[in-house]
């Protein structure tokens, strides 16, 4: 008997979501055995994580405010992605975004909530767009790696919001804790039903509907498709790929600093160094689970939202950091990539006769 | 000169965790697999030599653990790329994931925990010069393996016939596989021997460096290796050069922290980020925009045989 493998030329819709399917069990089985080797009881962790975040409305309600971020974040690197432009910089970006807002608030407030969530929502897209758009610009005129320049401008980024939190921004009575004032009342997003479910939920699911059309109807979609997958047939066709990866960096990077002014605004109401939780690295996995697609996305924002208030649940029940979430990340991630080689090949074995 | 001997003499040893890995890099992508997992394997590097230092009591143990966790970690990355042929940028972005997660959940039970780790050993004779003395010959032995390491790679690389075999794949894997060389198995081994240098590296930090095990202890220094290989333009005796540069900036920016200053920590802290993207920026332009010399041309690459294009 021998192994035989070919190149598939066409998979049908069934045999890709079984695909993902088996890749998501096989990724939780192996993350039972590596949550057993490391001391932790695997079904207790799991029932845990899923008792957390979806086994009543509070839990569900925690998911859904924590898939807001990622739905924007996911759609913010999925766009890249769709033009194989790596950015790896939507926590950066976030936190841009974030830290845009906040200054908003800080020097240029006005107590009216359109004027406000208006001027908060342009400063965070501007912010994150440029911080994107930066390594876009050097990638499209020196073709500088934008894989380490978004990668490096996220450790940025975080010590930028470290020196504002711990120096001129700190709030003079939070007892020295590093975080600024509450945001007043016109710079809020409302809460529904008294949960932490904020209206940015609009903003995360108007954004994917409309990356749904640009990107999968129109010509502009197409164009970014082409580049993505065959450069040399988009110079061909005289499509401007230098104009274009600068500007996906930008609506990638504004989409990610429109999701920091959400979290803001929406959920924390203050600056402080915690809130990156990670959420540009997991949209990473999202978008690649959702295969680019914007409303596939939605949905799978939700799983990992789930994942990441089950592992909050972990870090308060069974005290284990919240990390141990990012090993089923990984995880995850390396299961899909395997399964991607069934989705692509095909594999049969074949007895051996004369 | 006696205010920058001591810091030129930690700028070697803040640069040689670094040159592992870069070092490792470099093997790793002259045979064209691209690995970006370097940050999550440094780390569980650096946790195994710091745990096997600590329950051993032997730094050579820890250093040695370190090593051999890397390659057997670095299996699933080479299995996921070349027998899979999964999309390399992806698949080392898990693998930082999954080391970063690893090493912190394994590491939450030591955090401010010690060990006596590897102490400085003053070469006799070399050690006595003027200047270069005390910068580079009063350290201790992974920094003397390190000068070592950068010309064996160099001569694997350019002088021996493994060296030309990872080349060959690397840059033309249809032409290596034609020759009869086995574009899998030469994949696999520079994979391999190359994440054991970076997990090495990484313990360097633990056992060497800092002596104890703190979360995230790697703090991008894996993604500074990265961009290293691309400085260095795959050529080991530059990545020395380029590691001693990002450990001069770190040693420089952790002396005006200590002088007392009134610029704030962050702000210094950013010196080496900004730098690495400063290095990048001057190379690009340097070599404009066609393909970069020394560049694996199959660099992050699958290779399938039945794929003649």
């Amino acid at each position: 008997m021998r192994i035989k493998v070919e190149k598939r030329f066409y998979i049908t819709k069934w045999q890709e979501v079984c695909i993902i399917l088996a890749s998501i069990v096989l990724a939780f089985s192996s993350g039972a055995l590596v949550f057993h080797f490391l001391g932790v009881d695997p079904l207790e962790a799991y029932k845990m994580m899923i008792d957390g975040s979806l086994g009543d409305f509070y839990g569900v309600s925690e998911t859904v405010a924590k898939t807001i971020p990622l739905i924007m974040c996911s759609l913010a690197v999925a766009l890249s992605f769709t033009m194989v432009v790596w950015n790896i910089g939507a926590e950066g970006q976030f936190v841009l975004g974030a830290l845009a807002c906040t200054a908003f608030v800080r020097y240029l407030y006005v107590d009216n909530f359109v004027v406000m969530l208006a001027c908060m929502g342009i400063s965070a897209l501007l912010a994150g767009g440029l911080w994107g758009a930066f390594a876009g610009f050097l990638k499209a005129r020196w073709n500088v790696n934008e894989i380490i320049t978004t990668l490096m401008m996220n450790y940025v980024a975080i010590l930028l919001l470290q020196y504002f939190v711990y120096g001129s921004w700190r709030d003079p009575t939070s007892l020295g804790f590093p975080m600024t004032p509450l945001f007043p009342k016109s710079a809020r997003l409302h809460q529904f039903f008294s949960t932490r479910v904020h209206s940015g939920i609009f903003f995360a699911v108007i954004i994917a509907l409309i990356l749904w059309i640009v990107v999968r109807k129109g010509v502009w979609g197409y164009e970014i498709r082409v580049s993505g997958q065959n450069p040399k047939a988009a110079d061909y066709a005289g499509i401007r790929s230098t104009r274009n990866v600068i500007l996906v960096m930008f609506l990638s990077g504004a989409i990610a600093g429109l999701a920091g002014m959400a979290e803001m605004a929406g959920l924390h109401r203050r600056l402080q160094p915690g809130f990156a939780v990670g959420y540009g690295y997991t949209a990473i996995i999202i978008a690649w689970l959702a295969r680019l697609h914007p409303l596939a996305i939605i949905f799978v924002s939700f799983l990992f939202g789930a994942l990441f208030v089950g592992g909050e649940n972990l870090q308060i029940a069974m005290r284990l950091p919240l990390s141990s979430v990012q090993i089923l990340q990984g995880l995850i991630l390396f299961f899909l990539l395997g399964g991607e080689f069934f989705r692509n090949y095909r594999v049969s074995f074949i007895s051996r006769k004369r | 000169m006696e205010l920058i001997v001591p810091i030129l003499a930690a700028a070697v040893r803040s640069g040689t965790p670094i040159l592992y890995a870069t070092l490792g890099e470099i093997m790793t992508e002259k045979s064209g697999v691209l690995n970006l997992g370097l940050e999550g394997i440094m780390l569980i590097g650096a946790y195994v030599g710091f745990i096997v230092t600590y329950n051993t009591g032997s730094p050579f143990w820890g250093l040695v653990a370190a090593f051999f966790v890397g390659m057997a970690v670095n299996v699933v990355h080479a299995f996921l790329c070349i027998s899979l042929k999964a999309n390399q940028v992806i698949c080392g972005l898990a693998m930082t994931m999954f080391g970063t997660g690893v090493s912190s959940l394994l590491g939450r039970g030591y955090v401010g925990e010690t060990i006596a780790g590897l102490q400085a050993v003053a070469l006799p004779g070399l050690s006595s010069f003027p200047v270069v003395g005390p910068v580079f010959f009063s350290q201790d032995v992974m920094v003397y393996i390190s000068y070592l390491l950068v010309f064996v790679v160099w001569f694997l690389m350019y002088k021996t016939k493994f060296g030309l075999m990872i080349r060959a794949v690397g840059d033309s894997p249809l032409s290596a596989e034609a020759a009869g060389i086995s574009v899998s198995a030469v994949r696999y081994a520079s994979t391999l021997l190359g994440g054991g240098l970076v997990s090495l590296g990484g313990a360097y930090l633990t056992v060497v460096y800092s002596h104890m095990w703190v979360d995230l202890m790697t703090a991008g220094r894996g993604w500074i290796a990265v961009a290293l290989v691309i400085f260095a333009i795959w050529n080991p005796l530059r990545a020395a050069l380029g590691s001693y540069l990002f450990g001069g900036v770190e040693a420089l920016q952790m002396r005006i922290q200590a002088g007392g200053t009134t610029v704030p920590a962050p702000l210094l802290m950013m010196l080496p980020y900004i730098l690495t993207i400063a290095v990048l920026v001057v190379i690009s332009v340097f070599k404009g925009r066609g393909r970069m010399l020394g560049a694996p041309s199959a660099l992050g690459l699958p290779f399938y045989r039945e794929e003649r294009e």
